[in-house]
Order: C-alpha cells, then structure tokens, then sequence
C-alpha cells in the first residue's frame, strides 16, 4: 500500500511541476502586466508540436528539445508585439476576449497545419527504464528528470527574481509600474521579455509532456485552466504561491483520480460510487479553490500592489 | 442617443421577427427557421449574461453553467419519461408545465450557490471561480453515466408538450420560443431602467461608494447574478428543446466565451446590443463558410475559426463599442 501510495505522489509532483512551469509564466504575466492570457496555454501546445516535429525530422531528443525553445520564444514574441502589447490598458474583459480569439486563431491554424490525428512521441532511450526509489517504489526515470527539471527552473526564477537586478525591476514593476517607469526602466523592452521568458517556460514543458501524453490540437486548454486554477489558490502574481499551488493542485488530482473510488466503495454500493466518483475526483480541484477564495478571497500569498 | 430612433428600430425588429416565418416560407428555404430559432434562444442567454458583464461590470465566465442547468432538467425528465422510471421517487414527465418552470427554479438555485461564493471575490478572481464553477459543473454532466456521460442524451419522445400548443411543430415552436424572449427582453428593460438598475450601474462606476451610502452591494449583486442565472437556465431549457438533445458540451467552457463574444461583438451595456451580437455571431458561423468556399478559401471554409478569430481581436481593440455603436451611435 506504501508503494502505491508513493507512486501516486510522485505523479502528482511531477503533474505538479507541469503546472508550475505553465503557471510560472502566467503568473509573472498577470503580476507585471496585469494581463490575462487564456493563449497561455497555446505556447504549451507550440512547444509540443515543435518537440514532436523536429524529433521526428532529426530523430535526437535533446536536439529537438534545444530547437523547439527557440521556435516557442519567436512565436511569443509575435504574439506580444502584435497582439497582448496592446492589452495592457485594457481591462480584463478585453483581454479574456482577444486572448481566446487568439486561441481559436491557433487552434485551427494548428489544425490546417497538421490534421486533427496526436502525434505521439517516444521516451529517448537514454532516459527510458526505471529505479528504485527508497527501495520500495520502481519509478520512471522520465518522470523523475521532468521532477528534477521542474525544480531546477524554480530554482533559477528563484535566483533571477530574488538576486539579480533584473529581478528586483520585475518585484518593483508589480508592485508599482509607473514608478518603476519614472526610474528610467524600459517597461517596453521588459514586458517582452517576460513574456518571452514566461512562454519559453511553458513551451519547454510542452516539449517534455510530448512522450507522456499526446501531442494534439487543445492540449493547452485543459492545462490551461487548471494552471488558473494554480495561480488563484497561490496568489496571482506570486512565484512561490505558483509553485506551491502547482504542487498542491498536481497531488490532490491525481490522489483524488487515483483513491476516491476506493473511499467512495467504503460508503456507497459499488455502482453508485463508481458513477460519483468519475465526477467528484474531477471536481476535486475547482471544490479546493473555491474554498481558498471563500476563505482568502485574494489567494494564500497576495502580492502587495500599489496604485 | 436619440430614442425614436432606437424605439422604432425595436418596434422594427420585433415585427420581422414575427414576420420571420412567413419570409422563410415565401422564399422557400423554410429550414432556416431552426437557425431563427437558436437565434432567438442564444439570445436570451446573450441577454441574461449582459445584465452582469455590461450593467453590473461582472465578468462571468461561468454562463454556461446555467445553460446545462436548465437543458438537463429538460433533459432528465424526459429521460425518466421514456423510461418509465423514477427518479427520487419522482416520476420523468414531458410536460412543459413541469419542465421549464422547474428549469427556471433549479437554475435560480444554483445561481443563488453559486453567486452567494463567488461574489466574495473581485475582478481576477471572480473570472476564474465563475470559471471553475462552470468547469464544475461540466464535470458533474460528464459523470451522469446513466444520462448519457459524455456523449450526452437525446429526447427520444420529442419536445416537451403544452396545452393548446404543438412544440414539435417547428413554426409554432419559433414562436413559443419568440414570445419567451420578448418577455424576458421586456423584463430586462423595465429592471434597467428601475431603481434596481440605476443601483447595478453604480456599483459597475464605484462599488465602495455605494456601501458608503448604504446599500448593499453584495445582496444587489446576488439578486442580478441569480436573475441572469435564471435567463441562461431558461434558454438551456429552450435549447433542449430545440435540439432534443442534451449533453455536457453545452456546458463547455467554450460555451461560455462564446456568450461572452456575442455580447462585445454586439455591445456591451446595452440590451439590444447580445441580440445583434447574436445575430452576427450566428450568421457568421453559418455563411463564413459559404463565403469563404465561394472566395476560393476551400480550405479555410472548414477552419473559418481561423478567419473568425482575427476578426474578433480586431472587434475588441478597435471597435469596442460593437454593432450597437455602429447603428446608433456611441451612447456611452
């Protein structure tokens, strides 16, 4: 029981680290621009596609990896330069709408491009097999690189924004933009290159998510929302309260997909508790949510905003 | 705004909206009466979701939740109808008399849940939980195996039925469904222009004010939430009706910025405003395709999203205030 116990917690951490490498973008975004982006998810989907394609060309895993972050980041910044640059005057409701335009813009370019069939992708050789965890799990050594990788960007944004100039400029510009501008920053120049960065990080996790699930049109979307979901429990504009949120939400998913049925079956006759429980482990998260904002209506880790 | 102009333009739509059926028939392509049809209903949710995006400044982006409300109470009890059996010890019906106006109490009863939560939270933050809620209650349809799941249930015993009225009639059907959206349009008006009204507009300029002189903002909020709730739970009790099929597509989260579109494309704040939208967005996903086939685009008449979707980003930064500024000019 152990065992399974494990596993199940090691997939809902590295489902965890999905989400924190989309949200981690999307929350730099909403806290510095004040811009929402549901074509977040979009960039994650790119990076996926572009994984499958250039793997699939070349045939070399870490090639295609290195390849599709530069072809995420050129999309991101078309994006920004054409499209979210002239929504950060805008209210929230404009920005939900032009974002899912561009959704649908995407989706069905993606789909002209390359059909509706997945692409599948496979594990390279090198990180496929398993180990022993603790001596009492086997795990997939891929899942176990996309934890370490996870946590290796946390560590790096953690670092950037905490130690470097460039990071004290962005924790002043979500706190106060317009001083921050009045200082002499280029707020321009910036926004892009955060946005950039935080569609870099999203489309490095497309690109690894390609071998375990598959790559298709609207793989964003689903992770999208859920990475929304991420944000609202940490805190919007809060990288501790991403990753934090990522890890909880990550974990309650997939132990709540992968035990509910067996709790249910304690107190309901079989045929019952397998119809609720589709339901109730899907709506596991959304319950967690909305108890965190009826009870912190602005998330665990506000951030503090001036102006 | 100059309100002859505005009241004969009403006046104007409303008779060929009657009128409809007859224009149809006169040009021989009486199956576009379905497609009025979905016009008149989708706009009554249009309707619905503009009392709180435009009048109450409230973007929810949880519609459609209600949508599914009102089109599974239809639903399910046409289910138990054809079935025979109970549910809760209570038998399915057909009969209208039941079924919608026990759709319009159960979606005013989740809207009063689901408002009485959300509208704890601001801005930001009351887009996403409408959102989860409407994600909520997606999932909730997807796991209700014995109705269908995922792939949904159709109406095997036709339309719900009325004394005195054949539903399944597609004519008298149009106006059934005419004459719940003049009513519920009727409604709206007389509550914007009321002294409920002039408080949704305040609280959409300056919520705090508003407390500080005493009115609650919280509870008018929640009034207009449930009654938006109702108009949507309402049109998804139509929409069953119409399609005589249910499932949980309807509430997609899709469904929900659909709605959503519809009321910036035709203007927000403004109640003439979803019912264009509705129309335009309609007509387009019904004749982009043709035009864009007999441009030449064959390929892009099958993704004609992919045209639709520059449109509408172009619509929201350059033309904010929709077709309703385009006719009657800029009223705010």
């Amino acid at each position: 029981m152990t065992q399974l116990y494990l596993e199940q917690l090691l997939n809902g951490i590295q489902l965890g680290m999905f989400l924190f490498l989309v949200s981690a973008g999307l929350t730099l975004v909403f806290g510095f621009m004040n811009v929402i982006n549901l074509a977040h998810g979009s960039l994650f989907m790119i990076g996926a596609y572009a994984m499958a394609l250039i793997s699939g060309m070349t045939g070399s895993f870490l090639l295609a990896l290195i390849l599709s972050l530069p072809v995420v980041a050129l999309s991101a910044w078309v994006i920004e330069v054409v499209i979210i640059s002239r929504l950060y005057t805008r209210d929230h409701l404009d920005q939900v709408l032009a974002t899912f335009a561009l959704i649908l813009f995407i989706n069905e370019g993606t789909t002209i491009l390359f059909g509706r069939t997945p692409l599948f992708l496979d594990v390279p050789p090198l990180l496929s097999g398993s180990v022993s965890l603790f001596g009492v799990v086997s795990y997939p050594l891929y899942r176990i690189t996309i934890i370490g990788a996870g946590l290796a960007v946390a560590l790096i944004l953690w670092i950037i924004i905490a130690k470097t100039r460039l990071g004290m400029q962005i924790r002043a510009g979500t706190t106060n933009r317009e001083t921050v501008e009045q200082l002499g920053v280029n707020i321009t120049r910036l926004n892009t290159m955060i946005f950039v960065a935080g569609a870099m990080f999203a489309g490095f996790a497309g690109a690894l998510a390609g071998p375990l699930t598959s790559v298709e049109v609207g793989m964003g979307e689903n992770l999208l929302i859920l990475c929304f979901v991420c944000i609202v429990i940490g805190g919007i504009g809060s990288i501790r309260g991403a990753l934090l949120g990522a890890i909880t939400i990550g974990v309650v998913d997939t132990m709540g997909r992968a035990f509910v049925p067996d709790i249910l079956v304690k107190f309901l006759n079989p045929a019952a508790a397998s119809g609720i429980s589709a339901g109730l482990s899907s709506m596991l998260i959304y319950l967690l949510m909305i108890v965190v904002l009826v009870v912190r209506p602005t998330g665990l880790f506000p951030v503090a905003r001036g102006s | 705004m100059n309100y002859t102009h505005y009241s004969r333009f009403l006046i104007g739509s409303c008779i060929a909206l009657i009128l409809l059926p007859w224009l149809f028939q006169a040009m021989g392509s009486s199956y576009l009466i379905s497609t009025a049809t979905r016009l008149v209903i989708f706009a009554i949710a249009a309707v619905s979701l503009d009392l709180l995006i435009g009048y109450t400044g409230l973007v929810s982006f949880g519609h459609a939740a209600f949508l599914g409300v009102g089109a599974y109470t239809v639903g399910i009890l046409s289910f138990h109808a054809y079935e025979e059996t109970t549910l809760m010890g209570f038998s399915g019906t057909l009969s209208g008399l039941i079924a919608i106006p026990l759709a319009i109490v159960l979606s005013a009863l989740v809207a009063l849940i689901i408002g009485s939560l959300s509208l704890r939270t601001k801005g930001v933050y009351f887009i996403m939980i409408t959102l989860s809620f409407g994600q909520m209650l997606f999932f909730l349809f997807v796991s209700l195996e014995k109705y269908g799941g995922d792939d949904g249930m159709m109406m095997f015993d036709g339309r719900n039925t009325l004394p005195g009225l054949n539903l399944n009639d597609r004519i008298e059907f149009y106006y059934f469904c005419l004459a719940w959206f003049i009513l519920f349009f009727w409604f709206c008006t007389r509550l914007v222009r009321s002294k409920f009204g002039r408080t949704l507009a305040a609280i959409r300029q300056n919520e705090d004010r508003l407390s500080s002189i005493g009115i609650s903002d919280y509870w008018s909020k929640l009034q207009i939430f449930v009654i938006a709730g109702v108009g949507a739970g309402l049109a998804g009790a139509l929409s069953a009706n119409h399609t005589e099929f249910v499932s949980p597509d309807i509430t997609h989260w899709t469904r929900s910025g659909d709605l959503m579109i519809v009321v910036i494309l035709g203007g927000m704040g403004t109640l003439i405003g979803p019912v264009l939208g509705t129309f335009l967005f309609l007509l387009l996903e019904e004749f982009l395709p043709l035009i864009l086939h007999s441009l030449g685009f064959d390929l892009l008449s099958e993704h004609w999203r992919f045209v639709f979707g520059p449109i509408l980003i172009l619509i929201v930064l350059y033309a904010k205030f929709g077709l309703y500024g385009l006719i009657f000019g800029r009223m705010r």
